[in-house]
């Protein structure tokens, strides 16, 4: 079975610890304050126990892991 | 007449239940089928994103269990607009009447009006009216006070508010119409949006027109109902045109975009096309700069306004606005420096889409519009000298 997942940051709950990109540089860079950027394309195989990781890792449990389908809906 | 403002001259202060109900007869009963017409009136919501409001209505009314709730979005927290308080203060009851539809198409048990604390007139004539309305349409309404914070108005920021006492956004999922007020399916609408809705009810089609507010450099800076033909120079023309020479002016407000005042002359302001040039008409605002402001000056004193009205929530948007608004600052008071303008550049793309609410996303729009509209004055400001004796 084919499925994309991606990683999703809880923007209130994250501090910028920023452990998530020391576990994954390949999917995580951090910005001027230190605050998670993550790639939109989603997780390669081989990358996924790792992301796995970050999420449990994460001290504020601000990381998920998505299915990439999921649509967004928003609006006022 | 189809349309908002169709009836009493605004100056006469709210409509009573009597003018109201002899003008345009009684609200007509709706059923589900009025989630198909409301569908293909194309109504969108007044946020930035133009949300269709049919697929807002069907969400909340797959969830809702004769519990769900709707929110009378009248906190009208962008400085510059007028027209939701003028709405409330003279149409009051053709926004609790799309509110009472709302309620029984989507079997509501509750409506929350949402009202800005600075708008008293607003307040006085939505409670003038709701005082005329029948004892179960009463029974069904409670108040609550919108703090005046840029990111009240925000849909996550309204419910959290009426849920906890604070108004600031949440993450989203859980979405409102799967969990908002009091953990009910819950339905927010800007205030014109349910007037325009109780047209609809009543004509079968919506009026086709939109309320916007002309302000900054105009003669008669106030609130005009514009047809989808209508254009940037129409209003401001409307608007008595503009005082001396104009360099820009701003559409949609703060988190709109900055256009050329001689290039955005014939646009349309008409929701859809706007948006398919990447502007977006927003709440509405069209903000004409004066011939004597600065634009560097004035983008900086703006984005200072916006990264105070950061909710402080989320890394991003605290951190970065408040950079990107302190460089705005610096070349505003010391001069251009290369280094500034590569720095804003750079923070604008970190920090675009990376919030728990629009309020980021808005004020990138504005800022790298104000970037490419004023290229030649961010390239080349130098500080202003201060004449000591007039």
């Amino acid at each position: 079975m084919n499925r994309n997942f991606v990683l999703a940051v809880d923007r209130i709950k994250c501090d910028g610890r920023g452990i998530c990109a020391e576990l994954l540089p390949e999917v995580i860079r951090l910005d001027d304050w230190g605050y998670p950027i993550i790639a939109e394309d989603p997780i390669p195989d081989h990358l996924l126990s790792l992301a796995q990781r970050a999420v449990e890792d994460c001290p504020v449990l601000a990381l998920a892991i998505r299915r990439a389908d999921k649509a967004k809906t928003n609006g006022n | 007449m189809n349309r908002l403002l169709a009836g009493p001259s605004p100056a006469a202060g709210a409509e009573s239940a009597a003018s109201h109900i002899g003008r345009l007869g009684r609200l007509p009963d709706a059923g589900p089928h009025f989630i198909d017409t409301l569908t293909q009136s194309r109504i969108v919501g007044r946020g930035g994103a133009g949300f269709a409001a049919g697929t807002k209505w069907r969400a909340v009314a797959t969830h809702s269990r004769d519990n769900a709730v709707i929110v009378v979005n009248g906190a009208e927290g962008e400085p510059q607009s007028q027209k939701d308080r003028l709405l409330m203060s003279t149409r009051p009851h053709l926004i609790l009447d799309g509110a009472f539809i709302a309620a029984r198409v989507l079997r509501a048990r509750g409506v929350m009006l949402y009202i800005g604390e600075r708008h008293t007139a607003a307040r006085d004539g939505m409670m003038r009216a709701l005082a005329e309305r029948s004892e179960p349409e009463r029974a069904l309404v409670a108040t609550q006070t919108a703090p005046a914070r840029y990111v009240a108005g925000a849909e996550s920021a309204a419910i959290h508010l009426i849920n906890e006492g604070v108004a600031t956004p949440t993450t989203m999922p859980p979405f409102p119409f799967e969990r908002g007020v009091d953990g009910m399916p819950t339905l927010v609408h800007n205030v014109e949006t349910l007037a325009q809705i109780a047209l609809l009810a009543r004509h079968g089609a919506p009026s086709g027109t939109s309320l916007i507010t002309v302000a900054g450099a105009v003669a008669k800076k106030g609130v005009l109902e514009v047809d989808s033909e209508t254009t940037v120079g129409d209003v401001i023309k409307l608007a008595g045109g503009t005082e001396g020479w104009s360099r820009a002016v701003l559409i949609g407000g703060y988190f709109g975009a900055w256009a050329d005042t001689a290039a955005a002359w014939d646009l349309p302001l008409d929701a859809t096309g706007l948006r398919n040039r990447g502007l977006s008409l927003g709440c509405g605002v069209i903000g004409v700069l004066a011939s004597n402001r600065c634009p560097v000056c004035e983008v900086a004193g703006i984005m200072h306004y916006l990264a105070n009205e950061s909710s402080a929530q989320c890394g991003p948007c605290f951190f970065g606005l408040r950079a990107l608004a302190d460089a705005c600052g610096r070349i505003s008071e010391k001069g251009t420096s290369r280094e500034d303008i590569a720095r804003l550049n750079r923070w604008a793309e970190q920090v675009r889409a990376r919030g728990a609410c629009r309020h980021p996303d808005g004020t990138i729009m504005f800022l790298q519009s104000a970037l490419v509209t004023f290229a030649p004055e961010f390239a080349d400001h130098r500080p202003h000298v201060t004449k000591l004796a007039a």
